[in-house]
């Protein structure tokens, strides 16, 4: 049974409609990537499926007993106020949170967790810094951290590289990939098709209708591909013959 | 000095008051850092206006006071909350409001039903401005407020960390699991429950000070939740004793008192901070 599962599937703000008709399912195991343009409802779509928000209408299936406190998220935007005493490690460590039911402390396995996940992603050295008082790549490293922290079985990323350098966007999508490997699926919003189509099994493209869901190979073969490419300049197209070519091999 | 030992030897009772001032302004203040984080310090004044209204009612019915406004005050609290997570009515209104409105309900019921003891004036008086001097506090007073206190302490405890979570980041922790609807609603009623203590003790104009001020002058120096809510723990327990003695002494009220000791630990924090970012 698939981890989630979406039949006729439509969300949207107070009475309007962002996007409708979706039906798409999220395996365990896959790495499924959403891409489209700005305001196509990405953003939405996650927080719908966190239960942030309700849906407009249509099916939305949890399987394979996954439970809330399986799923790590990281938010595009967080809307913590300038002022908000909290050092790095604080922030980290409330990811750890979920499984500590009425335990009014953390046990030491969560706090190992949280100190892992900071040397992964390069921060131990900002534990004791106060966060809002880091640069905005620092911040997202953090709450990257943090949604590691929380899961064991689903990662949902809105935009995990926006805002990161090169090299660390490098190393986050090896992070990424390395969890997914370990048997986390991955769901991930993201504006890097080239990295999107590099690392997903799946793809799902919305402009307020989707547009498509697949595999990653098919994808590359649709319309819907090579519009969006054509339309974003990027020079991607050139990379579509080797990548579907190595597929068909197979 | 001798004052000082002649009180605490002649009434025994300023000893528990001592204790449970103590114990308010530290229950308020550790609670006044999620409050004020998370933008919601005029809730704690609209609320105190609420329990002003329920024990003007409880005074008129000749009922003790805090068995009407304490089920009042909590359950306004935790619809102040929902209005407040309700997008479509304005929560700073909703809190005018609510404010206002009890404020004159009170008002007029202290008018219209006159207790017998003493003056209307005397009545309102007391109720928002509290106890004119330390020894009108009474003891049936005293030990409610000390278990209730104590109650205060140990949810603060037991849920810090969950406190922090919801405080810091609310959508990110109902995302994951943890139910941020229960914790905001434990926020509300032991607000509710903190604000009818420290009524009866500084009045209910006067416990937005303790809730704000702590909080406020430990954010101006330290940047971690753990030293804010520990600093503001401290600030609350010093300027509840230093008040007092001064009140004592000077037989001055002991809300307003109490008060300005933290505006006054508030301007010393501020330069501290001052200085500090200065030096950087
Ligand atoms: N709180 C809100 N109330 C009403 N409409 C909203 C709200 N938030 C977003 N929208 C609208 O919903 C649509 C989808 O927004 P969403 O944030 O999901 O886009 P997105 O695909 O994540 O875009 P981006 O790539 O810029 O992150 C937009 O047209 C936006 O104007
Ligand atoms: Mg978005």
């Amino acid at each position: 049974m698939a981890l989630i599962k979406t039949e006729n599937f439509s969300l949207g703000y107070e009475g309007h409609v962002i996007v409708e008709d979706l039906n798409f399912e999220v395996n365990e195991g896959d790495y499924l990537c959403i891409v489209g343009e700005n305001g196509s409802g990405k953003s939405t779509l996650m927080k719908t499926l966190l239960g942030l928000k309700s849906k407009m209408g249509g099916a939305l299936i949890f399987g394979n007993g996954l439970r809330k406190n399986q799923i790590g998220y990281l938010p595009q935007q967080t809307l913590t106020q300038r002022d908000f005493p909290a050092s790095a490690y604080e922030v980290v460590i409330s990811g750890c949170l979920n499984r500590s039911g009425l335990f009014p402390f953390y046990s030491s396995r969560q706090k190992e967790s949280a100190r892992y996940n900071m040397k992964l992603l390069g921060i131990t050295d900002l534990a004791g810094r106060c966060y809002r008082e880091l640069s905005g790549g620092q911040q997202q490293r953090v709450l990257l951290a943090r949604a590691l922290c929380a899961s064991s079985k689903l990662l949902i990323l809105d935009e995990p590289v926006s805002g990161l350098d090169p090299k660390v966007t490098q190393e986050m999508y090896s992070i990424i990939e390395h969890l997914n490997s370990c048997g986390v699926t991955i769901v991930m919003v993201s504006h890097d098709i080239e990295a999107s189509i590099k690392y997903a099994s799946h793809i799902l493209h919305i402009s307020h209708k989707p547009l498509f869901f697949g595999r990653t190979e098919d994808y590359l073969k649709s319309d819907v591909f090579k519009v969006f490419c054509n339309t974003s300049k990027t020079d991607i197209a050139a990379m579509i013959p080797p990548q579907s070519d190595g597929k068909e091999n197979n | 000095m001798e004052t000082l030992i002649f009180y605490f030897k002649t009434y025994p009772t300023v000893r528990y008051s001592v204790l449970v001032l103590t114990l308010v302004s530290l229950c308020a203040a550790l609670l006044g850092v999620s409050l004020v984080l998370k933008r919601f310090s005029m809730i704690g004044d609209g609320l105190s206006h609420v329990a002003f209204g329920a024990t003007s009612v409880a005074t008129a019915a000749s009922f003790t006071p805090v068995y009407i406004a304490l089920p009042f005050t909590v359950v306004s609290a935790v619809l102040l909350l929902r209005i407040r997570s309700n997008t479509k009515i304005q929560g700073d209104a909703a809190i005018a409001m609510i404010s206002a409105g009890s404020l004159a309900f009170g008002y007029m019921i202290l008018n219209l039903f006159p207790s017998k003891s003493s003056s209307i004036s005397a009545d309102a008086c007391s109720t928002l401005f509290g106890s004119a001097s330390i020894i009108g506090i009474k003891r049936s007073d005293v030990i409610l407020c000390a278990v209730l206190a104590f109650v205060v302490l140990f949810v603060f405890i037991f849920f810090y960390h969950k406190i922090f979570a919801v405080t810091f980041d609310e959508n990110f922790a109902t995302a994951t699991g943890t139910k941020a609807e229960i914790y905001n609603t434990l926020i509300a009623v032991i607000t509710g429950v903190v604000i009818v203590m420290a009524m009866n003790m500084v009045g209910s104009l006067l416990i937005s000070a303790l809730i704000t001020f702590p909080a406020l002058s430990a954010m101006r120096v330290f940047k971690t939740f753990k030293k804010v809510i520990i600093c503001s723990a401290f600030i609350a327990v010093f300027c509840a004793l230093i008040g007092t003695v001064i009140c004592i002494l000077a037989s001055t009220p002991v809300g307003s008192t109490i008060a300005l000791t933290n505006i006054a630990v508030f301007g010393i924090f501020y330069l501290i901070g001052a200085l500090k970012s200065g030096k950087k």
